[in-house]
């Protein structure tokens, strides 16, 4: 049977890791291609990227980031982030990424959904959702709401009517981030994972607050989800992603643990 | 030498780059007389079936595969390059190549596991259950797991035909494997240390032996 997939998420900015990430004999890695190669040789199933360089003339830099990481893991990763068109994701697809995820340019500009898919199939187009709860309205009939703009700017849009959405729009998978446990590391949200995935036909990564092996374990058995993004609880070494995979395993959740 | 057969399939370059990865060479390409050439010849893949089969025609590259798979050549099918050995293809109703007998058919809505409905795509790792050895898969731990990303699966009309089976709320056939020709559903480009072993195993492979 397939394995639940557990996939760190790197932030780089201008090429570089936001914060350094810290390794065996407390070495810093600021280079997201050997943060990649270490998380792919510690047993990571797959590896997102989030671009959040700022200014456009720096964003060939990730190009090149996505070519090395491409030649270094021979695991699946994505690339999200500043990807506004076609042209933006046939750059990334080229230089080697598996998948490219659209977040904000999807809620203002739906068909590069459908866009995306009809030229690299479905496969390739990740939906990144930011979603924070509201109250239940006739706007927001599930009590949550999708944001944008790293949560700042709220949209009015139902979150699960929003991945039903993209879904016929053509999306392949969904990243479901909480903007209210994101950062937190107090456990993801797991009525928002369930709803969303139970509602859906194809595979959520539940995405924000994970913080100890025992939020993954819930996410992925009641939060439904088909994969978890992990970040601090690695990048600080508080656990590794074997370590995660082990305590999964003692509680029953098939994972990958072969590599 | 290794020949990536080129068409219009998504995952050339990170074959290329696997094999680069492994110390293999290797040349991409179209043309007939390098494809004679070449000692082995892998055939990739990802998109739909219908606009892949209408390059190869267009390319002749169908009847070339034919050929080869007469001539003895060892053969990798990936993904899509599996998918479309067969005679038929239900992704767009597309008549395919036909190495194999049998057709390649959708996963039903009704897959279930444990009473959870499952996700279409099949998409994560999963494990391969082989009914017998093969060279390709020799040196690798029988529970390793391999990356698949497909909505549609091989289904051959010979059990003979079938190298190894997958669960995904039902047992499909994950590898094919006939004479000189191995073809696997999952990419093992993308299936860390068992997939480049798969490789350099398929590299080192005279096309027989099994």
């Amino acid at each position: 049977m397939i394995s639940k997939r557990i996939i760190p998420c790197l932030d780089v900015r201008d090429g570089k890791l936001t914060k350094g990430i810290k390794f065996k004999g407390n070495i810093d890695i600021g280079d997201p291609v050997e943060a990649a190669r270490e998380y792919y040789e510690q047993g990571a199933d797959e590896i997102v990227f989030y671009d959040i360089t700022a200014s456009s003339d720096k964003r060939d830099i990730m190009i090149d980031v996505v070519r090395r990481v491409a030649e270094t893991i021979f695991i699946p990763f994505s690339v999200g982030g500043g990807i506004r068109n076609l042209d933006d994701m046939r750059k990334v697809i080229g230089a080697g990424a598996e998948k490219i995820s659209v977040n904000s340019a999807a809620v203002l500009e739906p068909a590069i959904i459908t866009q995306g898919a009809r030229a690299f199939g479905s496969q390739c187009v990740v939906l990144g959702m930011d979603v924070k709860k509201v109250e239940v309205s006739g706007q927001t009939p599930s009590g949550y709401e999708i944001v944008i703009e790293g949560g700042r700017k709220h949209t009015g849009i139902d979150a699960l009517w929003w991945a039903q959405e993209a879904q016929r729009l053509g999306a392949g998978e969904i990243c479901l981030n909480s903007i209210d446990a994101d950062g937190m590391q107090d456990g993801y949200e797991i009525n928002l994972t369930s709803l969303i995935s139970e509602n859906v036909h194809i595979p959520v990564i539940a995405s924000g607050g994970a913080g100890k092996p025992e939020h993954l374990a819930d996410v992925l058995t009641k939060g439904k989800a088909d994969a978890a993004l992990i970040a601090s609880m690695v990048h600080y070494r508080t656990y590794t992603i074997s370590q995660i995979k082990n305590y999964l395993c003692d509680q029953n959740i098939k994972t990958r643990i072969l590599w | 030498m290794i020949a990536i057969i080129e068409y219009n399939a998504g995952n050339i370059t990170s074959v290329a780059r696997a094999l680069h990865s492994i110390g293999q060479d290797f040349v991409i390409t179209d043309d007939t007389k390098m494809l004679n050439a070449a000692s082995h010849a892998i055939f990739p893949g990802v998109g739909a079936a219908g606009e892949a089969m209408a390059y190869l025609k267009d390319k002749k590259l169908d009847r070339w595969l034919k050929q080869c798979f007469q001539s003895g050549k060892p053969i990798l099918g990936i993904c899509l390059g599996t998918q479309i050995i067969l005679d038929r293809s239900e992704e767009n109703n597309t008549d395919c190549i036909g190495l194999v007998a049998g057709s390649t058919k959708r996963f039903p809505n009704s897959l279930k596991s444990a009473g959870s409905a499952l996700k279409i795509p099949h998409m994560g790792w999963n494990s391969v259950n082989l009914k017998q050895n093969h060279p390709v898969f020799a040196d690798i731990d029988p529970a390793a797991e391999y990356y698949f990303v497909h909505s549609y699966y091989p289904s051959p009309e010979s059990e003979a035909a079938v190298l190894g089976t997958t669960d995904y709320g039902m047992t499909f056939c994950s590898v094919l494997a006939m004479k000189n020709l191995i073809a696997m559903q999952f990419h093992p480009e993308k299936s860390g240390r068992p997939g480049l072993q798969i490789l350099k195993n398929f590299c080192a492979w005279r096309g027989h032996d099994f």
